[in-house]
């Protein structure tokens, strides 16, 4: 019977239906579309509400200017921090056999586990002025919370694995002998580290360094804890951003989250470029 | 003799017969293999250093001003009224949240690997979105589009912004890459030849799917779906600017430990934190056991 032919490949055993396929694909696209490019587009369609001159007036806050430069200032400390912990740790745990190697990793990924919220708390509970060392710092004239060594402190706390954890499963993968053949060759563990580690992990690393990088630039919820939102003094962009929307000030606040949503595209781009052209080079077990 | 040649064997490979022959016994029992590589007490003395300094001892204050509190203050400051509704609000909302994701990502996931369509590459880049974009501009700008002003708003039949529905989209945006993520890879490795073996046995393609695809999906649904409800249970940034923060109705628990904090009331703070941490850990504990579980019976993570 001719007319059973078509029925027969459209109901194909190992492939969904043209229509199922179809039905998946739109029901995929648009929960994406719906839930992801709606709120990107429409952080730039609200800063540019009023125009493109509206929008770049908005830098022109003190308060803003004074945010970005902040922003720079925690991250410039908390990410090459964190890279170091990074290397000593992935070095420590790749290069090495001892005891208790998980329970050291498993330890590493806490501040994941962790709400933003909560680890901001914890530098309160300790320095704040009902804290544990709160009277002592008073003494002393030292601040930490509401003031800029709060602010990294907690950034450090939330960005703390972003390196580690893409640097410590590569170089476990690459193993030991090179190192070991640098050494042999009369390589010292400095020149071995820096010519031949280094140049191995140096894609994974720029993965790692890139989404620290990130986070701690948008860190919100850790920050806001421990930043008092001294206007001028003690904000971050995205603290920035609430005061502004909080303000009623909507072209400002998407103006400066623009710059955010802005860094956060670059990341992505470049993150999707690495994995792309260097997917075998950067951790195979990376997946945040 | 079989001693002496596997000894001689032995002795050929390594000069040092006798020492290399206590040496694994001492090993065993010793904290360190021996290595030639240098620096591991540099590297691993300051890892803990900076470990216990940024992570360990802060996290310690709460559990110490938690146990300073004593079980029953604590107790009772976790179930006041409205510490138990912001539980109630967050745990529930991110149950639900997850649960949507479980279902959606599987579907994204499906799609971004089994066919493909033009964008494709684009929409997968996507799915790391909610990463990549910081989560106060996430809030702003979802609260912007289901305000009753917003772009969905206006055409949405019921109020979505300012109330725990609000919450709940911010909790689907925020834990969307989990799932996918974590299916992904999976599907990806998932060997064809398991679904023509199916399908030559007779099996119509939704039984396949069903009996043989997602059984094998169902570890990875699992770790994608506890990993989604644990980050959606701390979210603080993308949810406050939505949720209209009305007590007892729309304010997660982490304003209102926020809230506590700055009435400089740490006891009550601390109480909300426990809880949060304390079921942090067992969502930590729950992943590993499904992973370890799945790794048994697929023979392989994830």
């Amino acid at each position: 019977m001719p007319a059973d032919a078509p029925a027969m490949r459209l109901d194909s055993p190992t492939a969904e239906s043209p229509a199922a396929r179809f039905a998946i694909t739109v029901i995929a696209i648009a929960f994406l579309g719906f839930f992801l490019i709606l709120p990107l587009y429409a952080v730039f369609a609200e800063a540019l509400r009023n125009g493109i001159a509206a929008y770049f007036e908005s830098f022109e806050d003190p308060d803003t200017i004074a945010a970005i430069q902040l922003t720079l200032l925690v991250a410039v400390i908390a990410v090459p921090l964190n890279i170091v912990f990074g290397l000593a740790a992935s070095w420590a745990i790749a290069k090495f056999e001892f005891k208790g190697k998980s329970f050291l990793i498993t330890l590493i990924d806490l501040p994941f586990s962790v709400s933003p919220v909560v680890s901001g708390m914890c530098y309160v509970l300790l320095f704040g002025a009902n804290g544990y060392l709160g009277p002592w710092l008073v003494k002393h004239d030292i601040q930490i919370i509401f003031a800029v060594p709060g602010l990294v402190l907690a950034t450090i706390f939330v960005t703390f694995p972003f390196v580690a954890r893409e640097l410590i499963p590569l170089m476990q993968e690459q193993g030991t002998s090179e190192e070991e053949a640098a050494l042999s060759l009369g390589a010292g563990g400095w020149r071995t580290f820096w010519s031949v580690t280094l140049p191995n992990v140096r894609w994974a690393l720029l993965y790692g360094v890139l989404l620290c990088n990130a986070r701690a630039m948008g860190e919100f919820g850790a920050v806001s804890v421990v930043s008092g939102h001294l206007r001028g003094l003690t904000n971050t962009i995205p603290l920035q951003v609430e005061i502004l929307y909080n303000d009623y000030n909507f072209v400002a606040a998407f103006a400066a989250a623009s710059v955010l949503a802005g860094l956060g595209l670059v990341t992505l781009a470049i993150k999707s470029g690495l994995e792309w052209r260097y997917g075998d080079q950067i951790s195979a077990a990376h997946r945040h | 003799m079989t001693d002496a040649t596997t000894a001689a064997a032995a002795g050929a490979r390594r000069p040092t017969t006798a020492a290399s022959q206590d040496r694994p016994s001492r090993m065993s029992s010793s904290f360190r293999t021996p290595s030639a590589i240098p620096g591991f007490g540099l590297t691993y003395g300051f890892v803990w250093f900076y470990l216990c300094l940024i992570i360990l001892i802060p996290l310690a204050a709460v559990v110490l001003w938690a146990g300073s509190l004593g079980p029953a203050r604590l107790f009772a400051l976790a179930t006041e009224p409205r510490t138990l509704a912001a539980l109630r609000v967050s745990f529930g909302l991110s149950f639900a949240a997850a649960a949507l994701n479980a279902v959606f990502g599987l579907i994204v996931a499906w799609a971004l690997t089994r066919y493909s369509f033009p964008g494709k590459r684009l929409l997968d880049a996507a799915v790391d979105l909610p990463f990549a974009l910081p989560t106060a501009v996430a809030g702003i700008a979802l609260s912007a589009i289901y305000a009753p002003n917003g772009l969905i708003g206006s055409i949405a039949p019921f109020k979505i912004a300012f109330t725990p529905l609000g919450i709940f989209v911010a909790l689907v945006f925020i834990g969307l890459p989990f799932v996918v993520r974590t299916v992904q890879p999976v599907l990806a490795d998932l060997d064809r030849e398991l679904e023509e073996a199916s399908a030559t046995l007779g099996a119509r393609r939704p039984t396949t799917l069903l009996r043989v695809v997602l059984p094998t999906l169902i570890p990875a649904l699992l770790t994608g779906f506890a990993l989604a409800f644990a980050r959606a249970v701390g979210e603080y940034g993308s949810v406050i600017f939505i949720a209209g923060n009305i007590p007892y109705v729309s304010e997660i628990a982490p304003l209102l430990i926020i809230m506590r904090l700055e009435e400089f009331d740490y006891g009550a703070a601390t109480a909300i934190a426990t809880i949060m941490l304390a079921i942090s850990f067992l969502m930590l504990l729950a992943i590993n056991l499904i992973e370890a579980w799945s790794r048994r019976r697929l023979g392989h993570a994830r």
